[in-house]
């Protein structure tokens, strides 16, 4: 066993969180003194591979298939399991996407072992790595070691590690591309994937918002809403929310920031009653300023927020909303 | 329609938060608990496929004594039985030892639909569910929307990153990771909970399920986060925190 894969995302486009997971196999593999090497699998490949080369890698693999075109866990599983069999790497790093959710599980059950899912950090202790995971929603860090005999599979959150951290080959030397074409049968691939869409024209686009207002499960209840509302309407901001305030319906779905809704970089983004999940945190930390207010000193929130008040909603927001009237009138 | 969820019993998202004394988990003491919430979102899914399509909703739970409230509750919202995998050594264990047990309580049911939550709000891990398929040799889907059953197969809509999302089908038996706000949840009635009294709940050792194995991975220690930004927390009773706060915003942040 020897290497470090990582096994990248690409769809016609990559999507980006690749980067950040090849920086983070950079670095291990720096540290553990193994190669680093990278795969990814399609049908069309060709400008993927183009890009790959550029990587500071060993080994680059196409995995190239006709029935790899869209993507099914079971062609997915089935590809990276033959190539991984071959490879006998010690780790496959995957960036945590929603597609690695619904295939990697499986991957590392196929070699008798547990994903480490959604690591943010990675150190190295005795010649082990330590992978850093978060639990209850970023409340608290646990530290988890790869126990089992095989590959160790760990997936890398969004935004954990820096892809522009990725360094670049310094001599401007190309790793060479390697062909991988695994053996992959129609009969065994038992779910048919329809077209990706959109559910709707997206009717707030909060992309170009400057000031944002969101609003957090700490509302409590749908009656509240008019606090934040309130507050929105002095600052001339648009209102925004976390998942669970559209979930239950009490916003509209494209009021939604984060993972699943939009991404956001307002000049100012004041997150009311919001803990601060990494789901959300992905959709505005690239917010200008982050303001936060929350009853909990410790929320993760506070993590990415510029300024904080530590205190009950419900007090605070009418206080701000009052403040802004008057410095807006004054 | 016979459907099985899987659910598990997690700390309250309101409870205090003290490290035990190994610093290997939380002090439980001080904890209450609740139902993961993807996996209320599951059951809401099973109880609205069975009222469609009628059948049966059984929730399968491992957990300690403890979960079997978490268990009533699921019953008082209309699940028709249970199964308790009776074990209080969650924690050290890893996801594929929880899956075999799981998987070998499950198949003995020859459900036509597993439905979990997603991942739990504890450990987060978002494993149990696809891996449980792996084992039972199951088609799956992960982080699922919406669910259509159509003959001897079914019809997902699974959610994709920037509110993307697909239509997938595959053929039944299947299993499916529920994602949070599938459809509303509801809640119990006063007469569910008096019949949730008088409904099976079967309760099974581990032991019979599947043998012990080593552990793939460990967790070692847990500890609070080290926060690495400086947020600069405004102090003051309300108005004046909201005073100074407005301040900035007008003259550091120049947006009023
Ligand atoms: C695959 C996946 C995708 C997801 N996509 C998204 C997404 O796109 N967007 C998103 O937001 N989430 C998403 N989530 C959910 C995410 O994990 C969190 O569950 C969610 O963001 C939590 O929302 P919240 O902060 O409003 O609620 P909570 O986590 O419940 O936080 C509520 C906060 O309010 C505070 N509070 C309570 N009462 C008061 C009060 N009176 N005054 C002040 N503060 C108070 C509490 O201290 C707490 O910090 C996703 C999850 C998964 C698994």
């Amino acid at each position: 066993m020897n290497g470090v894969l990582a096994i990248l995302e690409y769809r016609g486009g990559w999507n980006r969180m690749s980067w950040e997971a090849l920086a983070a196999g950079q670095a291990l593999a720096a540290q553990l003194n193994q190669p680093l090497m990278a795969a990814v699998a399609g049908a069309n490949l060709d400008e993927a591979m183009a890009d790959l080369a550029a990587k500071p890698l060993a080994r680059a693999f196409a995995v190239r298939h006709p029935l790899l075109g869209e993507y099914t866990a079971d062609g997915f599983t089935a590809a990276f399991e033959q190539l991984i069999r071959a490879l006998d790497p010690a780790l496959a790093l995957f960036p945590h996407t929603y597609q690695v959710r619904d295939f990697a599980p499986c991957l590392a059950m196929r070699f008798g072992q547990t994903l480490i899912a959604d690591a943010i950090a990675i150190g190295v202790d005795s010649g082990q790595p330590v992978f850093v995971r978060q639990l209850l929603q970023g409340k608290l860090n646990a530290d988890y070691r790869h126990a089992g005999a095989g590959p160790c599979f760990v997936s890398i959150q969004a935004g954990a590690f820096r892809a522009d951290a990725l360094a670049g080959e310094p001599s401007g030397a190309r790793c060479a591309v390697e062909e991988f074409a695994p053996r992959i049968e129609a009969s065994q691939i038992r779910s048919q994937p329809g077209e990706r869409f959109r559910e709707s024209a997206q009717t707030v686009d909060l992309s170009a918002a400057s000031l944002i207002v969101a609003v957090g499960r700490g509302i409590k209840e749908q009656a509240n809403l008019p606090v934040v509302e309130e507050l929105a309407r002095a600052l001339g901001a648009e209102l925004a929310a976390s998942r669970p305030i559209c979930d239950n319906g009490w916003l509209p779905m494209e009021g939604q920031v984060g993972s699943s809704g939009q991404t956001v970089s307002p000049k100012v983004y004041i997150a009311v009653g919001i803990s601060g999940a990494i789901q959300h945190l992905v959709g505005m930390k690239g917010s200008k300023a982050i303001i936060a207010i929350n009853k909990d000193e410790s929320a993760p929130i506070f993590e990415v927020a510029d300024y904080g008040i530590v205190g009950d909603l419900f007090e605070v927001a009418p206080a701000l909303t009052a403040a802004v009237r008057k410095v807006k009138g004054g | 329609m016979k459907i099985i969820v899987a659910v598990k019993q997690v700390p309250s998202r309101d409870s205090a938060i003290r490290l035990d004394a190994a610093g290997k988990w939380l002090e439980e003491r001080d904890l209450t608990f609740e139902i993961n919430e993807p996996d209320a979102y599951a059951l809401e899914e099973a109880l609205l496929l069975k009222q469609k399509h009628g059948g049966e909703v059984i929730v399968l739970c491992a957990g300690p004594e403890r979960a079997g409230q978490t268990i009533r509750e699921t019953l008082a919202k209309g699940a028709d039985r249970a199964i308790h995998i009776l074990c209080d050594d969650l924690v050290r264990l890893d996801t594929l030892a929880l899956a075999r047990r799981l998987a070998a309580a499950a198949a003995a049911e020859n459900a036509d639909l597993i439905l979990t939550g997603l991942q739990s709000d504890d450990l987060g891990l978002g494993l149990t569910g696809v891996v449980m398929a792996e084992i039972l040799g199951m088609p799956h889907a992960a982080i699922v929307m919406q669910v259509e059953i159509l003959d001897s197969s079914v019809r997902v809509k699974r959610e994709l990153e920037d509110g993307w999302f697909q239509w997938v089908q595959m053929p039944m038996p299947a299993l499916l990771t529920i994602q949070s706000g599938i459809s509303p949840l509801r809640y119990a009635t006063l007469m569910g909970i008096k019949k949730a009294k008088t409904k099976e709940v079967r309760r099974i050792a581990p032991e019979q399920l599947s043998p012990p194995e080593p552990p793939t991975i460990a967790l070692q220690r847990v500890y609070l986060p080290p926060r690495k930004k400086k947020t600069q927390i405004i102090t003051g009773a309300p108005a004046e925190a909201a005073a100074k706060l407005a301040d900035v915003l007008k003259f550091e942040m120049r947006v009023l």
